[in-house]
């Protein structure tokens, strides 16, 4: 049940997605995500989810993995195309249809599709990302990849520790829960029946040991820490360096030309 | 008397689909009767807590069957709740599981939920506490205060009070001190005695299992590798270290003494039963010296 929660979640592989520098895959997401909103016409948008296809057969990634990811994420998909569907207005379009105060254009509906596949691909994207790259190495890049601000002060080493911690825990969060929601309902537990207020209740009994547990972790860990002269960034030297090598560099030209291509359909074929 | 617990050819995966898939149970069938009290032993990753977690309907079996009291609750329109009022399973350190502001009510947690009166949630209370050794003082305290083998005994208390007919518990012992240790499996085997509950204590301890159990169900790779009574379980010791688990340390002993050529029996696994047997074993080696009476 909640290990259907496949945001963040690592797919453990082998492919040249997965050997690729870390580093790369972040800036290569970003730019894919800021290119996802230069195209604009549907031949873009059609290419940009060619090129994610292509990246999840190369990554040996099944297609099913991105059902999972969207999932939870349906409700917010179905509710914007729904209000551009009716509140965007062809300016001198004739209606497709008109019901009461409804009044549905055809600019609405190339709107709520296009924006809908644009939704999918950014989701469909950045999980790309985590399903190739593990938390820990990803946080690495970020922390690499974020360090000029640390000129300006920005406390990047701190950020990238505690995003560690974080997505270190989930796991741990997600048996946590479930073992104390095992017990609960082995002592007669009703979590899924009964009205909004009893299923409110009934989350106390899981809630109250998990937060106990989770501050006991918490402190145990800062103590860990601690002991081992943890002292913050300064300083610090890692067991795994990131260096780029060839591939990368390939697997970058490769990434810098899609992405310029996917971009250039706006302006190339503006009448689309 | 029908047997209360039926496993038949159950098998679960876990993950399945994934890269990481899992048989954590393969082909698994026993039974246990109606008062049996039940040795889980298994090297770490057998399946036995995949096990236990099927006789309470968390786990849905991939294939197979679980018969409890002759039922199989994964039959359309059996209550899966009445099944887990049935079998009580206190998992492995049950005292993550305290919520409540004081012992009492946490204790009240599984008999409130059974939708039973407040006066027999009341008794129920007040009877698994005196089974766990918990005095009335500490009721009224929050369980967060309490020491971890008290607040253990308070969370096993809670699956009591729901008299369950059969009793699992996953490690009840796992993390205590040795008197903690005892205390605790000796006020389980009291219940079981006093009350003729069945029970199935997983354990990673020969020495406890020894001590308490009349039969023993051996895990390994996720298949029973022997069940049967204590004695014919430990008669076959040199298979039981073959498959990464100790026997007791006095059964060793006799284990050695009966390799190096003394006419010894190994099936002794406590050690009362220990120093009978070199009683005997010596008062048999007198004999034979026959006139020699001041022989070693």
């Amino acid at each position: 049940m909640l290990r259907d929660i496949t945001i963040g979640q690592h797919f453990p592989g082998d492919s040249v997605l997965h050997r690729c520098d870390p580093r790369l895959k972040l800036l290569g997401t970003v730019g894919y995500i800021a290119v996802l909103f230069v195209a604009g016409n549907p031949l873009g948008i059609g290419l940009a989810l060619a090129f994610l296809a292509a990246l999840y057969a190369a990554a040996r990634i099944p297609y099913k993995m991105i059902l999972k990811s969207l999932k939870p994420i349906l409700p917010i998909i179905l509710f914007t195309s729904v209000l551009n569907l009716f509140f965007v207005s062809g300016q001198g379009q004739a209606p497709l249809f008109s019901w009461w105060v409804f009044t549905v254009y055809p600019q609405g509906v190339r709107y709520a599709v296009l924006l809908s596949l644009r939704v999918i691909a950014l989701i469909a994207g950045t999980s790309l990302l985590t399903y190739t790259t593990s938390p820990i190495v990803l946080t690495d890049a970020l922390e690499s990849v974020l360090r000029p601000l640390g000129r300006l002060h920005f406390p990047v080493h701190e950020l990238a520790m505690m995003m560690t911690i974080a997505l270190r825990f989930i796991p741990t969060l997600i048996e946590e829960t479930e073992k104390i929601m095992n017990a609960q309902k082995a002592r007669g537990a009703l979590l899924d029946t009964g009205t909004v207020l009893q299923r409110v209740k009934a989350l106390v009994p899981i809630l109250v040991p998990l937060f106990i547990s989770a501050f006991n972790r918490a402190s145990d860990l800062a103590v860990a820490m601690e002991c081992r002269c943890y002292r913050g960034g300064e300083g610090r030297t890692r067991l795994k360096v990131l260096r780029y090598t060839r591939t990368d560099a390939l697997c970058a030209a490769v990434l810098v030309l899609a992405l310029a291509a996917i971009a250039a359909t706006r302006w190339l074929v503006p009448g689309l | 008397m029908p047997d209360i617990i039926q496993i038949e050819h159950l098998r679960y995966v876990y993950n399945a689909g994934m890269p990481d898939e899992t048989v954590a149970l393969d082909d698994v069938s026993f039974t246990v009767g109606e008062g049996d009290f039940v040795g889980v032993i298994g090297a770490t990753g057998s399946g036995k807590s995949t096990l236990i977690a099927h006789l309470n309907g968390l786990n849905r079996p991939t294939s197979g069957r679980v018969l409890i009291d002759g039922r199989d609750m994964w039959q359309k329109g059996e209550d899966l709740r009445a099944f887990r009022f049935l079998v009580g399973l206190v998992m492995q350190y049950p005292e993550y599981q305290l919520f409540e502001e004081t012992c009492a009510a946490d204790i009240a947690y599984g008999p409130r939920n059974m939708g039973l009166s407040e006066a027999e949630v009341a008794a129920r209370v007040r009877e698994a506490a005196a089974f766990a050794g918990l005095d009335e003082a500490l009721l009224q305290r929050s369980p967060f205060e309490l020491s971890g083998g008290q607040k253990r005994r308070v969370a096993i208390a809670g699956v009591m009070a729901m008299r369950p007919r059969v009793l699992v518990l996953d490690e009840p012992a796992a993390g205590l001190d040795p008197e903690g240790r005892d205390t605790i499996l000796s006020q389980i085997r009291d219940y079981h005695q006093k009350t003729g509950t069945t029970v199935l204590l997983v354990s990673h301890s020969m020495e406890d299992i020894a001590k308490y159990a009349d039969r023993v169900l051996v895990l390994s790779s996720a298949r029973v590798a022997m069940y049967d009574t204590v004695e014919a379980v430990f008669d076959r010791a040199p298979e039981l270290l073959r498959l990464g688990l100790s026997v007791p340390q006095i059964t060793q002993v006799f284990l050695r003494l009966r390799e190096m050529g003394l006419d010894i029996t190994a099936d002794v696994y406590t050690v009362p039963y220990a120093v009978k047997t070199v009683q005997k074993a010596l008062a048999a080696k007198q004999q034979r010296k026959g006139g020699a009476a001041d022989a070693p």
